[in-house]
This record gives C-alpha cells, structure tokens and sequence, in this order.
C-alpha cells in the first residue's frame, strides 16, 4: 500500500502466488496498446509487478518484428504466458509449453475458450489441462467462470491460483455477481484473482471490496484514452478496495439512518 | 491450407533444402543446425523458442540439431498479450 499506510493495510500481507510475492495486487495484459512506449508508461504508473504476455508465431515476414521483451525487462516484471485463443486442452498445453521453454517463469495464465461469441471459459478442457500443466510443475493461474463448484475443482486440480471472470473478457461491465466472487473467495485456500471485466477503476475497487486476492486486467487500461492515467486509477482504485475490505464496510441498509444525535434537539 | 513439400523442393546441387516454417515452405541453406538457422533469420536465440516436428527444442540443443529437409518448424515468442 503505497500512497496511505493505516495499521490494517500494514498488518496486510502482500500477495504471494506460487511462491513468489508481488507488493502489487494489479496484474496487467500487455496486449491492445496503441504502441509500446504508451504499454510501457501504462505498466509503470499501475506499480504491477507481474504482466501476462501471448506466445505467438515470429512474423518472418516483416523484418525483425520486435517481440514485447525488447520493451519489457524480464528482471522488472514476472512474465505471466498466457494460452489465449486456445479451444482445447491439447492447444492450451502446447502453448504453455511453449511460454515455459522461453526460460523466463514457470507460470501460465491459462484459459481455454469455449465460446467465440462471449469468450466463456471451457471449463471442463480447463480442469483437465490444468491437472496435466500442474504436474508437469507449471504454476497454474487459470482463468475461469464466477462458478463455485469448477473454481474448487480447479484448485484441487493443483491451480496456484483461481480466476474467475467479473464479466467477460474486454466488455468492461465490472462484476456482474459480487456474491459468486465473495463466495468462491471465502472457499478456496489457494489466491483467488478476478480476471477480465472490469472497464474503470471503480469496478477494480468494488472488485477489491469482494475480499479478493487481486485482480487482472488489460482492455480497461490499454483501451482508455489515457492509458497512463488510467493505470495510475487503477492503482489507487485496487489499494482502495482493499482497504475498504480490510477495514470492513458497515452493515448496507434500505432506510436512513439519521448520523446526527435525536437527543439534545431545542424545543 | 497445408502447402506440401516435393522432394523435388530440394535443390542439393544449390544446397538448399525446403521446410515448412511457421506454416509456410521455405527453401533454406543446407546444411544447416538450428542456431544457423535462427541467425539466418536474423532471430535472437534467446527471444525465441523452436518446435521442430512438434517437439520444443532446449536451446542447449540449437547447435547440435540438424534441420532437415521436410522439417515442419514453428519459432514463436512473446507478444503483448491478456
């Protein structure tokens, strides 16, 4: 918690995923910036620690394509591959492979897509492909659907951690079931890590509120007018929630309940 | 589409055997390891990961593995990505 330091945020201990610690609770994509000086300003101003990254075909065609490790210092950043646009658990498993071989982190994100139209997770190729990946002694952080009863087979399956969505990937609609996120939190032992949906930061912070371990986003950030700006939001947005949460929100209720003293009024 | 590879793609005589990389038939130098390759490419080994007939390669082996004629070879790494 950088920018205020309560006792109940120093007392917080910082996330740690598959052994290793992040003093950032917000994970950020790498992917849709207008260019890479803006994705590189953008990731500084949100204090991530950890970025997913897309493993894909080298463009022979073009002339010493730049990769994103020529803007991203690997010592800076832990590098999370991800498997996305993968609709088996076969493909997925092939990506992360791949991802690893790049010599850079045992983690994957790994989603396997089950819909082309919403991106919903197939999460019956996702349980399979990540027993396999966590055997192989892959740290797995899977992406998955707000859906308690897949989120605990996942960790049992031997995730490093669990993501379910707040809404589908890139719309920007926030969290559309609070009590699935607070409910699938309140279950698993392993972190659990909102990814996708959230559009601005006040969906990061309600995100935050549910008690989550942290939260994963690119489009929100990338696709802002002001990228920068947006990841500084971001930032404050996360350690917000957290401390909202941390703090513990007062009971909500459909009446008002008035805050100034009813005794002590003049006749 | 899958282009095939002829035998007749091979061109000893000019020393150049064909492959298919990143799902296109190339014509490359022969012979030549998979290091050569890379730096025919103009690809920096340690940014790039190679899987050769489905199988990734360790970096270790770059120097020492053949590429072969009717290799299928796909050379990926990091894009920006969600």
């Amino acid at each position: 918690m950088a920018t205020m330091n309560p006792t109940v945020a120093a007392q917080d201990p910082p996330l740690t995923v598959g052994g290793h610690t992040l003093r950032s609770r917000l994970i950020l994509g790498t992917g849709k910036y207008a260019d890479n000086a803006t994705m590189v300003a953008a990731l500084k101003a949100s204090g991530t620690e950890m970025v997913t990254v897309a493993v894909r075909r080298v463009d022979l065609d073009r002339e010493n394509q730049e990769g994103v490790l020529f803007h991203l210092d690997p010592e800076e950043y832990l590098l999370l591959p991800n498997t996305a646009g993968c609709y088996t658990a076969e493909e997925a498993i092939r990506y992360a492979r791949l991802g690893r071989a790049a010599g850079f982190s045992e983690f994957v994100k790994l989603e396997v897509i089950g819909d082309q139209t919403t991106l919903l997770p197939d999460v019956h190729a996702t349980i399979e492909a990540s027993r396999v990946l966590a055997a192989e002694g892959f740290k797995v952080m899977a992406y998955t659907n707000d859906d308690l009863i897949t989120a605990l087979k996942l960790e049992d399956a031997g995730c490093a951690a669990v993501m379910p969505l707040a809404s589908p990937i890139g719309s920007g609609l926030g969290v559309v079931n609070p009590y699935f996120i607070r409910e699938i939190k309140r279950r698993l032992d392993v972190p659990v890590i909102v990814d996708a949906g959230v559009g601005t930061a006040s969906d990061a912070c309600v995100t935050m509120e549910q008690g989550v371990d942290g939260v994963l986003m690119n489009t929100a950030i990338a696709r802002a007018d002001d990228p920068p700006a947006m990841a500084a939001a971001m930032r404050l947005a996360v350690e917000a929630g957290r401390l909202a949460y941390l703090a513990g929100r007062m009971p909500a209720r459909e009446i008002a309940v008035p805050s100034s003293p009813s005794k002590g009024m003049l006749d | 589409m899958m282009e095939s590879i002829s035998p007749a793609g091979t061109d000893a005589a000019a020393g150049t055997i064909e492959v298919r990389l990143n799902g296109r038939v190339r014509a490359v130098p022969a012979p030549l390891t998979v290091r050569q390759l890379l730096e025919h490419l103009e690809l920096r080994p340690e940014l790039v990961v190679v899987e050769r007939n489905l199988q990734i390669l360790d970096r270790a082996a770059y120097d020492r593995t053949e590429v072969l004629a009717g290799d299928a070879l796909e050379l990926v790494h990091f894009v920006g990505g969600g």
